[in-house]
């Protein structure tokens, strides 16, 4: 199944650029999208697979290793062949049971065999890739926690039924909603690395525009996929390119001193928000081919780092996003 | 919209889904289960060669996405796999679609969007909350409403009336959309493939205006959240001085004539509760489902002995009681030394938990005359505060305002704050105080709560002087009649309640009102609703 050209979406630059820094660093941590029905998140996150580069991978190895030294030990591989495959995209459907996403003892295994394997889940599937959860705010509290924990340790550990078993779980943690069905708890809001808000099109032609890509997106797939073949082909390059050159991109003590005064200005709970502000804006130069990061990056990345980290009262009408463009026209004037 | 009309969309619109299953359009269908449903159901079976796969609102992942079948498993001793139903069939009809948890309905959508199977969701609700999870109605393109239609009357398909060439029917139904205040983008698209349905059910090779109105009636018009502008001259204007010297070519010229068929069509077709809603001037949002995970009782909470019971994909096996379960029965099943445990599928134990069930605050606030004018604002802010501790609880609220003639649901079950802020600003004030109303709605609510796992409680701000009965007559003396039998509801319904009275003196009946409720009575002391809010936290 040929997944919607990432290219080729109208509009939802935000959205986009989000999703672009975390596949130049995945260290930035997951995305959070809230916006309505039907303006291209799920569209957006599906089409991720086909954009980025492919990753190598051993073929028979079901957490996706890069190599054999990888492998986690309790990995009976078969076939140890190393792969291109394209960067796993996973969707975890509601109402998924615990045992689904880390992976349980094996039914199967245990009744036919009468042997204690381990089957694992969908954690492991989406190592080295992205995680995408619709309506996360419907997702069960305990479901999400445990994500939230995985995404941040990096390595998922499952310790039940008389199993011991870890193995590596890196993955972008992206979550999409609609914040009129009910809210995410702050500590939860916090976890998540960059959160945007998308809305519908507002101006009519940039709506006929989607619709029309759309429409001709699904009378003919193949072609419609091989016109944005170049489009597609250099939008990843030039994620390849900024994945090289991240390491050397820079960012001086007076853009530390920038994200830092900010997030004292937001008020924001401990120092993550200075942390992703750092990567975020790190990632963007890089992306864009800077040496180093400047302010006009930390400018443009703070209300998509910042906008979920401030002290929420309950009771404010402003929204965040206005607050966090009112504090950087303040401390970066 | 005549019946007439209305069948005659209903029929083509079977018919384009029987023309393509397993194609891009889907339908939702809102028809309490009788002969009417029943006839259209046949004449679609009729029309339709695909064998349609059954679903149910319970269904589990096993069913639906196959698996590992245990019993057969055990029986045979080597794992036999069972193909779920979304392998085997293209089209699906899912009854009693408004029961479907929003679990079962992402699962639904994601096959949606996949591709290559279609849905029709029968939704049998009768309020207008009680519908199909709105995630998946977005993803049906039809929607059908037979409410009031007579199966005896059901037409043949008839040819479309001629219509004329449309130019880029694309631009046209997505600027329809807008008008109508349909955000998301599914719609135009679903129209589009609809109508072009539609044209090939004709012989026609493009959709012409005939078609593209059908489209409009059936995709647009049932989502539809606002009354489009008439063309305001008033804008042209303001474009031109925008859009410096020369007159901007407006991309509307071309499409203005045929345009308006199609945006009388759907006007035609708009669902009468907007116009309602239009009238009060409280727009139907986005809605939300709100409602708070029902508690399954196998995942988390206070262990429960594990108990007999089937492997559903849902539950978790308590390994340590189904082999203790299994152990007696060892030499009998004829397990030698060293073989693997022999197993029968009435071994199998579930773990079960116990938790406690959500908690929903139903705000009761009386928006009337003579409330408005002593205390409205205050009432609000006491609302607001209460709210916040709601929100630090994480309890659901709902609102529910009563004057003038009635009470109203403003606000379902959410644990959204903004919503529950917006709608609390936008309450407007004035008219009689039908307390008898109010508190019937509350009831009816809250029993629907407990029907979804919430434990619901009820808050009542009034100032106490009831002066319009259930029927709508302006009486004080039925009014208060009907005010105590309500109360008596209330307390039947064994509800934890408060009665919060906002007028400027205390008013004794109201405290004999809240004796009979079985709910405390607190007079709202002037100006300080902090007080008040420990005294709610306290009496709930």
């Amino acid at each position: 199944m040929t997944a919607f050209p990432f290219a080729a979406i109208v509009g939802q630059d935000e959205m986009k650029t989000a999703m672009v820094l975390t596949a130049v660093d995945p260290g930035i941590g997951g995305v959070l999208v809230f916006g309505d029905r039907g303006t291209g998140k799920s569209t957006a996150v599906r089409a991720l697979s086909d954009l980025l580069p492919p990753l190598d991978m051993v073929a028979g190895c079901p957490c996706n290793s890069a190599s054999e030294a990888d492998i986690p030990d309790w990995v009976e591989v078969t076939d140890r062949t190393i792969l291109a495959r394209a960067t796993p995209v996973v969707d975890l459907p509601l109402g998924v049971t615990e045992d689904r996403v880390t992976g349980a003892l094996d039914i199967e295994a245990a009744l036919t065999r009468g042997v204690k394997a381990f089957e694992p889940g969908l954690l492991a599937r989406a190592n080295r890739g992205y995680l995408y959860i619709d309506e996360i705010n419907l997702l069960e509290d305990h479901v999400v926690d445990l994500l939230l924990d995985v995404a941040q340790s990096g390595e998922n550990v499952v310790e039940r039924e008389g199993l011991s078993i870890r193995h590596p779980a890196r993955f972008v943690l992206v979550g999409s909603g609609n914040p009129e069905e009910g809210e995410l708890r702050p500590q939860l809001l916090d976890r998540f690395g960059l959160s945007v808000e998308v809305t519908s099109p507002k101006t009519i032609d940039d709506r006929i525009e989607v619709v029309r890509r759309r429409d001709a997106f699904d009378r003919d797939r193949a072609s419609f996929s091989e016109n944005w073949q170049g489009a597609q082909a250099d939008l990843r390059d030039r994620i390849v390119a900024a994945r090289a050159a991240l390491p050397k991109t820079k960012a001086e003590d007076d853009i530390l001193r920038d994200c830092a005064g900010l997030c004292i200005a937001l008020g924001s709970d401990g120092l993550r928000g200075e942390l992703t502000l750092l990567r975020a804006a790190r990632a963007l130069a890089a992306f864009e081919g800077e040496p180093r990061a400047n302010r006009g990056h930390v400018r443009r990345v703070a209300p998509m780092a910042l906008r979920h980290r401030l002290r929420r009262d309950p009771l404010d009408e402003a929204g965040s996003t206005s607050r966090v463009s009112r504090a950087v026209e303040e401390v970066l004037a | 919209m005549n019946s007439q009309a209305r069948w005659a969309n209903a029929v083509r619109a079977f018919h384009c889904l029987a023309a393509a299953p397993g194609g891009a359009i889907g339908l939702h269908l809102r028809a309490r289960a009788g002969d009417t449903r029943q006839a259209w159901l046949d004449a679609f079976d009729a029309r339709c060669d695909v064998d349609p796969g059954r679903l149910h609102p319970q269904i589990d992942d096993l069913a639906l996405f196959g698996g590992l079948d245990v019993a057969e498993t055990l029986r045979l001793g080597r794992p036999v796999e069972r193909d779920g139903l979304l392998t085997r069939h293209r089209l699906f009809i899912l009854a009693m679609a408004e029961r479907a948890e929003p679990g079962l309905a992402a699962r639904l959508g994601q096959a949606l969007d996949s591709g290559g199977v279609t849905l029709i969701a029968l939704d049998e609700g009768c309020d207008a909350d009680e519908t199909l999870d709105a995630g998946l109605a977005d993803r049906l393109a039809l929607y059908l409403d037979l409410d009031g239609l007579r199966a005896a009357d059901m037409p043949c398909l008839s040819p479309l009336e001629l219509g004329e060439p449309v130019e880029d029917p694309l631009a046209q139904l997505t600027a329809l959309a807008m008008s109508l205040g349909i955000g998301s983008l599914r719609a135009p698209i679903q129209a589009l493939q609809v109508a072009a349905a539609s044209a090939a059910l004709d012989g026609r090779a493009v959709a012409n205006s005939a078609d593209l109105a059908f489209a409009a009636q059936t995709v647009l018009a049932p989502r539809a959240t606002q009354l489009p502008a008439p063309p305001p001259e008033a804008e042209e204007d303001t474009a031109e001085q925008d859009t410096a010297p020369e007159p901007a070519p407006s991309p509307d010229d071309s499409i203005t004539a045929p345009h308006d068929v199609v945006l009388e069509a759907a006007m035609a077709a708009l669902p009468p509760h907007l116009l309602e809603a239009l009238a009060k001037g409280t727009t139907p949002r986005a809605q939300g489902s709100g409602a708070g995970a029902k508690r399954k009782g196998n995942r988390r909470g206070r262990p429960l002995p594990s108990r007999h019971g089937r492997m559903d994909g849902r539950a978790r096996i308590d390994i340590v009681a189904t082999l203790r379960a299994a152990a007696p029965w060892q030499k009998l099943r004829g397990r030698v030394a060293g073989a693997p445990v022999a197993l029968r599928a009435s071994d199998i134990r579930l773990k079960r938990y116990e938790t406690r069930s959500d908690r929903l605050v139903i705000f009761a606030v009386d928006a009337s005359g003579s409330a408005a004018f002593a205390r409205l604002a205050e009432a609000k802010g006491a609302v607001e505060l209460l709210l916040a501790d709601a929100y630090a609880r994480r309890d659901h609220v709902a609102l529910i305002g009563f004057r003038g003639e009635g009470a109203n649901l403003l606000l379902p079950p959410t644990r959204s704050l903004v919503r529950t802020k917006r709608e609390l600003g936008q309450m407007a004030g004035g008219g009689g105080t039908p307390l008898a109303a109010g508190l019937r709605e509350s009831v009816a609510l809250a029993h629907s709560a407990r029907a979804r796992g919430m434990d619901p409680a009820l808050v009542v701000l009034t100032d106490g002087r009831p002066n319009i009965a259930l029927s709508g007559t302006a009486s004080r003396a039925e009014a208060a009649q009907d005010a105590d039998a309500m109360s008596g509801l209330v307390r039947a319904a064994n509800l934890s309640g408060l009665v919060i009275d906002t007028g400027n003196r205390a008013t004794p009946a109201l405290a004999v009102l809240a004796a009979k409720m079985g709910a405390t009575c607190l007079p709202l002391p002037r100006a300080d609703a902090h007080g008040l809010s420990h005294a709610v936290a306290d009496a709930l």
